[in-house]
């Protein structure tokens, strides 16, 4: 379980997250909604500790992710995070950059991590490119093989940062495919994304974000239905 | 005009050997200025990019003497410049100062472009899969730096090897000292270097391809 108290966030003077206050349960898929700079991916860096927090508490399975005594990399084995910008490591092959952190990270033996890498590959459909080095595959396969490098160590947490907001349009398909395999298969996901059918179809709750404070949260029914807060109502309005 | 110089190719000739011995004596110390030119500079690049104030000052100021200022003058500052100062290096030691000073210098500043070169989010994504900073460093960063490095090192190798001929003016026996003494013993000064620049051709020739070959097995992306 993820549980957020009271969060605040700020870069300088720039208060990002007001107060934030927020509990995802295992198997849950939410997604977070909302403007650009309404601090809704500075809250994924918060949770795993790529940024720091100047209040409140983050606690992944009761350990305070902030706290100074807290084995970060460690932490974040649990948690797998895609990113906007694919981020594959261009001087890796798809199967090395899968394989990398399970062997050097976890520690497991060089066949043992090829075999986990082999196995993410074809679980996000990347089966036929195991050999092939990222400047050879397209932006919504270098994704997949994010998402596969972070599923190879089986985090209990994934979080996709606008995972497909940097893809070319005939591209967004493939991942969101993948997505909504993992969320079939019960894996938890805060999502933050622009993609409002994902949004609709697979989350369990949406959160929308506005100016740094969580505005509203809920099933997608009422989000979408009939949101209760006049922001989210004109955010949903513009969008579509 | 009138040309009646008549050349004399078999007293050089003669001295091949020599020259070659000599020859192997400029790649070693080029290597090894090299070497102690790529640790420097790796250091000097760190500092530049974030070191303490005055170490990053010193780093600024060591790579603009390197590079803005004649690598001849370079070489005297080891020898006149610390010979006043009561300090008298071997005439190795001197050239091998010199060009570590000035690789160190022309390195930093590649090897600073090349961690610029390489995205934040690469160090990102690699400490979101649970790496150390260090594991970072050594399997995502560095690696990739190494490769937008690599091809100005080998221009730098080559300069070195070039720029190690200013060795005869402070009076070490590399391929251009050895030439010179030859040379002037026998006053065909026109036929040993003209067989000099041909070994320091085939020199080059012999680096570059052998740095593109391991380029090859090296990089395969």
């Amino acid at each position: 379980m993820i549980e957020i108290k009271e969060l605040h966030k700020y870069f300088g003077a720039l208060h990002v997250l007001k107060g934030i206050d927020l509990n995802v349960k295992k198997g849950e898929v939410l997604s977070i909604i909302g403007a650009s700079g309404s601090g809704k991916s500075t809250l994924l860096y918060c949770i795993n500790g790529l940024e720091a927090i100047q209040k409140g508490e983050v606690k992944v399975d009761g350990v305070s992710v902030h706290d100074k005594g807290t084995d970060l990399n460690k932490l974040r084995t649990k948690m797998g995070m895609v990113f906007q910008q694919w981020n594959s490591f261009p001087h890796l092959s798809a199967l090395e950059n899968v394989a990398l952190a399970p062997r050097i990270v976890k520690g497991k033996s060089k066949s043992e991590s090829r075999e986990i890498a082999r196995a993410q590959l074809e679980h996000v459909g990347l089966n036929d490119k195991i050999d092939v080095y990222p400047s050879a595959l397209s932006g919504g396969q270098q994704q997949r093989l994010a998402i596969a490098r972070a599923l190879a160590m089986e985090p209990e947490y994934m979080l996709f940062d606008e995972a497909t907001s940097a893809l070319d349009p005939e591209l967004v398909g493939e991942v969101l495919d993948t997505m909504r395999l993992l969320a079939e298969e019960g894996m938890t996901m805060i999502c933050v994304t622009h993609e409002m059918g994902f949004a609709r179809d697979v989350s369990d709750r949406v959160a929308y974000f506005h100016e740094g404070v969580m505005e509203e949260i809920g099933p997608p029914e009422q989000i979408f239905g009939k949101p209760e807060s006049a922001h989210t109502a004109k955010f949903l309005a513009n969008v579509r | 005009m009138n040309f009646d110089y008549t050349f004399h190719w078999r007293p050089v000739i003669r001295k091949l050997p020599e020259l070659l011995e000599a020859s192997l004596v400029t790649l070693q110390i080029s290597v090894l200025s090299m070497i102690i030119g790529i640790g420097i500079g790796l250091v000097l690049a760190l500092l530049r990019m974030g070191g303490p104030k005055y170490l990053s000052w010193i780093a600024t100021a060591w790579v603009e003497t390197a590079r803005n200022t004649p690598a001849l003058f370079q070489l005297f500052f080891f020898s006149f410049g610390l010979g006043a100062f009561g300090l008298h290096l071997t005439p190795y030691f001197i050239v091998l100062a010199g060009l570590s000073f000035n690789n160190a210098g022309y390195l930093a500043e590649n090897f600073r472009g090349g961690f610029q070169a390489v995205p934040d989010t690469q160090m990102r994504a690699a400490r979101s899969l649970g790496m150390s900073a260090t594991q970072a460093y050594t399997r995502i960063i560095i690696p990739q730096v190494f490769r937008i490095v690599y091809h100005p090192m080998t221009n730098q190798l080559v300069w070195a090897v070039l720029m190690s001929s200013l060795a005869m003016i402070v009076g070490f026996r590399e391929l251009a000292g050895e030439t010179q003494a030859q040379a002037f013993k026998t006053f065909r000064i026109f036929e040993y270097f003209a067989v000099t620049a041909l070994i320091y051709y085939v020199m080059v020739k012999m680096i570059l391809g052998i740095s593109r070959l391991l380029s090859w097995r090296l990089f395969r992306y």
